[in-house]
């Protein structure tokens, strides 16, 4: 058996990350059909005043906000832009720091010297802050924008990690031995040492996704992410959170889908954390 | 051959096989390498000077830590930091200067035409990639062929190292098959290029006496077939005595003995050697206890000053303590690193 095929297995019979993988993957599938699975438009405004703050009934399933818009359909658009934000954000961020671990692992001492030294720097960074600071002076940052920001102030953990594993990777018999045959350094990055950091790669983007969710929705209630009028959980907690008492349904609905998203993706990156231990892989 | 040497005129005569060049395959020349380490400077190899002939097969012997792994990858530039071959160290395989190489070109011979096959069977196989493709990589790595190609001479080569259900093996993973079989695997793959010099690091060590045998007569018809010299590592005499022609012991990062293998093992030169040999049981011999060596190998990076082995030595006298011998003249193609050779107011100390 291919040792995917086992990690796989020992997946499966995991069951609480079975059931956050299952639940990313509605998440998932949700955001991406939102157009057929929405009951509305979600920027339309019907009627601001007879239709304004309605309870759930049947037409609104989730009722709708102050505006009279239908808070089901802007949940599962904002499931696009949270979901699309943090997927992509942890991404790049974690190829990001794969690379620069990777250079740092098979560089030369004074290539590693300066990577890690300029990871020291950054990790001592503010990091709210700084992306706070350039969306707040870059007014209608596009979407592509947080992304960026995100992930070019998120990778400083990865590189580390993967560096520390390459190091220990260069010391193993199996690459001393592919070294001493001849293979290249491309082909060691590529072959013997980037299937033995994969596993940490996935596990650290797939919890990052939790996290740079939270984040982002953190922006959009400052109002920083993205913007109104189009939806994201963020800001629809914003949006909601005045008529709290009165309407709690246009902010719980989004609170919550946010809890569960974030829980979903932590119980399946703790699920593949265990099913892609490289030391229970010999 | 009765028949006349001049040949019929209308067959031409065949290109002679360019014969032996004097030139041996692999030369060192005062190998030196240190390693910086918090306890000083260790000099791991210090001054070892080696020569392989096309074909031959060759034994370096020696206890554990006195350079002779070392040594295997200083041949193949694998010394990494904080290790350093030092300057004026000399390797010269098929010619050319290796540690004057650029790095592309010294990883052109590593496994092409100088291979190497370490002590661990267990662990150098990558357990992530099947057997089969670690051999097709190899050999993608120094020829110019298709995929296909590389896959079908890696089926071929575990074919030939006596792998059953070859095609099916190639799919599997290091920790499918037996310790015997991954040495096998090894095997194939340090031999996929058809190196000219095999360097094999204690290619037994780590397997059950039965699969030893097999794996020794396994590498014998290979390097026949080839016609491949075999620069054999190893600290088991018997090895030495049954697989070589020519062995060298090195002790304390020095070479201290060489010899044609049959005359070491008749009478050993060297104090050092002889010590190793009383040290190997014999069953004709009266059982008794085996002589050990006193003491220890002492750590590199404090070599004592003298002749190297004298703390441990039963014939040192003051000249041993003073002073380092060189390698001496002890017979016919023999050399020795023991003032007990030299002529001269102490000759008369015989062994």
């Amino acid at each position: 058996m291919s040792p995917l095929r086992r990690a796989w297995a020992r997946f499966r019979s995991h069951r609480l990350a079975v059931a956050g993988a299952a639940i990313v993957a509605a998440l998932a599938l949700a955001a991406l059909l939102a157009p057929l699975l929405a009951p509305a438009d979600p920027l339309a405004q019907p009627d601001p005043v007879a239709l304004q703050n309605r309870p759930p009934s049947a037409e609104h399933p989730l009722g709708t906000d102050r505006f009279s818009r239908d808070v089901a359909s802007r949940l599962l658009y904002g499931a696009r832009v949270s979901l699309g934000i943090g997927v992509a954000a942890a991404l790049l961020a974690v190829l990001i720091g794969a690379g620069i671990g990777l250079a740092a692992g098979l560089g030369t001492p004074a290539v590693d010297q300066m990577l890690m030294r300029g990871v020291d720097v950054a990790l001592a960074l503010p990091r709210v802050f700084l992306i706070l600071l350039a969306l707040a002076l870059w007014e209608d940052a596009p979407a592509g924008a947080v992304i960026g920001l995100i992930a070019v102030t998120g990778w400083f953990q990865t590189s580390r990690v993967v560096r520390a594993l390459v190091l220990r990777l260069r010391e193993s018999d199996f690459v001393q031995a592919a070294r001493a045959l001849g293979v290249g350094r491309w082909g060691l990055a590529q072959r013997h040492l980037l299937p033995h950091v994969a596993p940490a790669i996935i596990v650290s983007a797939t919890l990052d996704v939790g996290n740079i969710i939270l984040l982002e929705s953190g922006l959009s209630y400052l109002g920083l992410g993205v913007r109104a009028p189009a939806p994201s959980w963020g800001n629809m907690i914003l949006e909601g959170k005045d008529q709290l008492l009165s309407a709690p349904w246009v902010a719980v609905a989004p609170g919550l889908a946010l809890l569960l998203t974030v829980a979903a993706f932590n119980l399946a990156g703790d699920g593949l954390q265990d099913a892609l231990d490289p030391r229970r892989n010999r | 051959m009765s028949e006349p040497l001049t040949p019929p005129a209308a067959v031409p005569v065949p290109a002679p096989v360019p014969a032996p060049s004097s030139a041996p395959l692999l030369e060192l020349a005062d190998l030196r390498v240190t390693f910086a380490t918090e306890e000083g400077v260790a000099r791991a190899v210090d001054g070892v000077a080696l020569t392989v002939q096309a074909g031959e097969t060759v034994g370096l012997v020696g206890e554990s830590g006195c350079g002779k792994s070392v040594t295997a990858l200083a041949v193949l530039r694998l010394i990494e930091h904080p290790g350093l071959i030092a300057h004026g160290s000399r390797v010269r395989f098929e010619g050319r200067d290796l540690l004057a190489l650029a790095e592309r070109d010294i990883r052109a011979v590593r496994g092409n035409h100088l291979a190497l096959i370490v002590q661990e069977p267990a662990s150098a196989l990558n357990p992530v990639l099947t057997v089969g493709s670690q051999i097709a990589e190899v050999i993608r790595a120094h020829q110019q062929v298709t995929r296909g190609a590389a896959r079908s001479r890696a089926v071929e080569m575990l074919k030939a190292v006596g792998i059953p259900d070859a095609e099916q093996r190639y799919g599997q993973y290091a920790h499918q098959l037996s310790g015997g079989m991954r040495q096998r695997v090894l095997i194939a793959i340090a031999l996929a290029c058809r190196p000219h010099l095999l360097i094999a690091d204690e290619p037994t060590t780590a397997l059950d006496v039965t699969i030893q045998a097999e794996i020794l007569e396994l590498l014998d018809g290979l390097q026949r077939q080839m016609g491949m010299a075999v620069l054999l590592i190893t600290h088991n005499l018997g090895l030495v005595a049954e697989r070589t022609r020519r062995v060298y012991v090195m002790y304390a990062g020095q070479i201290v003995e060489s010899a044609p293998t049959e005359a070491l093992f008749a009478a050993p030169a060297h104090p050092y050697t002889q010590g190793l040999m009383a040290a190997v049981p014999r069953p004709d011999a009266p059982r008794e206890r085996l002589a050990a060596i006193p003491g220890q190998v002492p750590p590199a990076t404090a070599w004592p000053a003298g002749c190297r082995f004298h703390p441990r030595c039963p014939f040192a006298w003051e000249k041993c303590r003073a002073e380092l011998p060189p390698l001496l003249p002890a017979g016919e193609g023999r050399e020795a690193r023991c003032w007990l050779l030299a002529d001269g107011p102490h000759g008369d100390a015989t062994p």
